[in-house]
């Protein structure tokens, strides 16, 4: 064997832990899931095939049609909120400031943390009879909301806690696509009289725009599968009011042993991200700059 | 050529891999711990899959897995001292148990039966039974048959864990609920302790004046879900189903919903804004609960309350009604010890050693017939009335099970929850759950 053909092979060998691993964790459970989603199946006797009847009941199954609804309410309150916070965090870190490397850590904390424990930990706080953010509102002489136990309220608490957690990570991103944009920019804006809005408007954020679309790619992708916070915090209630896709997949695949409408459920879902992913792509070519 | 040769590298490559994470798997999923020691019996089992080296076979006692909902958290030490006197009478045999929440119980018991890992014995309750056993995951226990009959079990019990004459799993204990007061909250709003003779006019009288005594006070609390609906419906003398249609829209049903949610309406009874995340239980031990409608399986709970306390039978409308949950234990039909495992459940559920443990910690009651271990369970304190136990056993509703139980109840619990939001009334929400539940009886 000659050299070049050694190196060849290797990389089959330093790719396939991981490939392994794509293939047993995910590439197989998805041809699993698209198959069994023609199933009737209740892990305990054997499959039934029914076609399309998965995809039949799901065109008319209300709680799903309302799960969606509330994942998409979700969406629309998440992600230019934790968007906002991020691109604020990012500008204010941006600047060289005392306590820098600090405050950076301080805002990714809640990022590494486990959503579980970032659950039950804010659970506690907006508890409405012990919590501590209401005892502080009540002492300002506010009448606050029962939070997670009234409707309304209970998806606004639930896109806070997210905002709070993953503000952090939109906060990195940015950051580092600040910190690509050469100085030379707004120097030559300022030289040229730009104020500092100005500069931010019709540079930085242009610049920045490849920035704004992979983050915004990323959180759709993570928010169409939010899941843990509502699991945790609510379990889809008060009155269903915040019920999510992932958590109608789940329940029907676990609680009530239907996994192959699940898997017709996740499909959807697939879908659905898959599409709006596309939709994405197709139109950053109209506002994504890669050179002003 | 070359891409070729590439290709088969990648995938010998991955192959290799895929065995070696499959080995891997492998020695991670045959448990082999002792279950000797009780420590660390008793947690799920993804902890307890410790791998020692393993002794010829023959040589050592057959290891079997038990995995039970009843036992934890109160009960533990019962179910270990059982098993201690099992392992005594059966050296041959070691039981290894793992214990999941009621909540999770079943859609574990699922996955597990489906990954072919299985536990060699479990506790199946009566509305899962039907159709675990219609799915052939019991063992069929017709060979026991004598021995079954000669156990001593209340017949009704045993006659409840077969299908069509065949037996599939055995009695194991049962419970019911009952209606539980604070005599201090009683005393305080002067009025008289509940009566066996109660009627629900009584009942909400009580409760509204308790609620009356302060703002974290209130006189009642009920769950208004599908089992307390079904049996308040038959206090009421209407059937969740009668002749296999649902019969949940009739006048009576209507009015024992209309019943339950009153409590909530007038205040007697805690919104779950006001009870922001504490169970019932604990509002109860907590001393702001009048009275509380809940299982004996609470006696252990509340036996250190900081108040006097009793029970009587639940409060009947038109007829009486309470509750009667029955859980039996099967044998898995994937299991390669079904003779030990069978040997187990059989000295779990009917013998005395087992029976007098369970009586003496009030780990609900035994189904056996032997009328002494009622009198030693009667003469335990608290509650005083232990009488109120067996009086409501005199007439029972039993569950209303269909093979499509989970979402049959989650259906009825999501009509309701509307109704007590106030967005629909009784009768809409009986009938909207009424239409949910149809098609579910395929």
């Amino acid at each position: 064997m000659n050299r070049v053909g050694l190196r060849r092979g290797w990389w089959v060998l330093f790719v396939s832990p991981s490939l392994t691993f794509l293939a047993l964790f995910a590439i197989v459970p998805i041809i699993t899931a698209a198959v069994l989603s023609f199933y009737d199946w209740d892990l305990i006797t054997d499959p039934k095939f029914v076609g399309l009847g998965n995809y039949r009941e799901l065109t008319h199954d209300s709680e799903f049609h309302a799960s969606i609804i509330h994942t998409l309410v979700f969406i629309g309150g998440y992600v230019p909120v934790v968007m906002i916070v991020g691109l604020g965090l990012a500008l204010m870190l941006n600047k060289r400031r005392r306590l820098q490397g600090l405050s950076r850590v301080v805002f990714f904390m809640p990022v590494v943390s486990a959503w579980v424990a970032v659950a039950l930990i804010w659970t506690w706080m907006l508890n409405p009879r012990f919590g501590a953010v209401n005892w502080i509102l009540e002492k300002f002489g506010f009448d606050p909301p029962a939070w997670l136990f009234e409707r309304g309220w209970a998806m606004v608490a639930i896109i806070g806690v997210s905002v709070w957690k993953d503000a952090g990570f939109v906060m990195l991103l940015f950051l580092a696509g600040l910190q690509a944009i050469p100085d030379s920019y707004s120097e030559a804006a300022r030289v040229d009289g730009a104020s500092k809005f100005k500069t931010f408007r019709y540079v930085t954020l242009p610049l920045l725009s490849p920035t704004v679309f992979l983050v915004s790619v990323l959180l759709l992708i993570n928010s169409f599968q939010v899941f843990e916070q509502v699991w945790i915090m609510t379990q889809g209630g008060p009155v269903g009011s915040t019920t999510v896709i992932v958590q109608q997949i789940v329940r029907n695949a676990f609680t009530f042993g239907r996994l192959g409408y699940a898997a017709a459920l996740s499909w959807v879902l697939f879908l659905m991200i898959f599409a709006v992913t596309l939709l994405q792509t197709r139109l950053q070519r109209r506002w994504v700059h890669y050179e002003l | 050529m070359k891409t070729i040769k590439n290709t088969i590298r990648l995938v010998a490559a991955m192959l290799a891999f895929a065995l070696i994470a499959a080995a891997c798997g492998d020695s991670g999923s045959t448990p082999t711990e002792s279950a000797g020691d009780s420590t660390t019996s008793t947690t799920v089992a993804s902890t307890t899959t410790t791998t020692t080296t393993a002794a010829p076979k023959d040589a050592g006692p057959t290891t079997i897995r038990y995995l039970t909902f009843s036992a934890a958290p109160d009960h533990l030490a019962d179910l270990d001292a059982m098993i201690a006197g099992f392992e005594t009478d059966n050296p041959d045999v070691k039981v290894e148990v793992e214990t999941l929440p009621f909540d999770e119980y079943f859609s574990v018991l699922r996955t597990q039966i489906a990954g072919n890992d299985a536990p060699d014995a479990f506790e199946v309750n009566y509305e899962n039974f039907v159709s675990f056993a219609t799915a052939g995951t019991l063992a069929d226990l017709s060979s026991h048959a004598s021995d079954i009959a000669g156990s001593g079990y209340y017949q009704k019990a045993a006659d409840a864990f077969a299908l069509d004459g065949t037996p599939y799993a055995l009695p194991e204990s049962y419970s019911t609920v009952v209606l539980f007061y604070n005599k201090d909250l009683f005393d305080q709003a002067g009025i008289a302790y509940p009566t066996d003779s109660w009627k629900w006019a009584d009942e909400s009288a009580a409760a509204a004046k308790i609620a009356a005594l302060g703002d974290n006070t209130w006189g009642f609390f009920g769950g208004i879900q599908f089992w307390e609906f079904y049996k308040t419906a038959a206090q009421n003398g209407c059937n969740f189903f009668t002749n296999g249609n649902v019969t949940i829209d009739q006048p009576q049903c209507v009015e024992a919903l209309q019943f339950m949610l009153d409590y909530v309406n007038s205040g007697s009874q805690p919104t779950n804004a006001e009870m922001s995340g504490v169970s019932d239980g604990d509002m109860f031990l907590n001393g702001e609960l009048g009275m509380i409608t809940t299982g004996i399986w609470m006696f252990d709970s509340f036996k250190d309350a900081s108040f006097p306390w009793d029970i009587v039978v639940e409060p009947g409308n038109t007829s009486g009604g309470s509750h009667f949950f029955a859980n039996g234990v099967a044998v898995s039909a994937a299991s390669s010890k079904q003779d030990a495992a069978y040997r187990w459940l059989q000295y779990l559920t009917s013998s005395p050693a087992a029976a007098q443990i369970r009586v003496d910690a009030a780990w609900e009651l035994p189904t056996l017939t032997d009328q002494s271990l009622y009198t030693s369970y009667l003469s335990q304190e608290p509650p005083a009335n232990r009488e109120a136990v067996l009086a409501s056993l005199n007439n029972v509703v039993l569950p209303p099970v269909i093979v499509r139980q989970g979402e049959m109840q989650d259906a009825v619990g999501a009509a309701f929850d509307k109704a007590v939001a106030g967005d629909i009334t009784a009768a809409e929400a009986l009938a909207e759950a009424k239409a949910a539940i149809e098609p579910l009886l395929g």
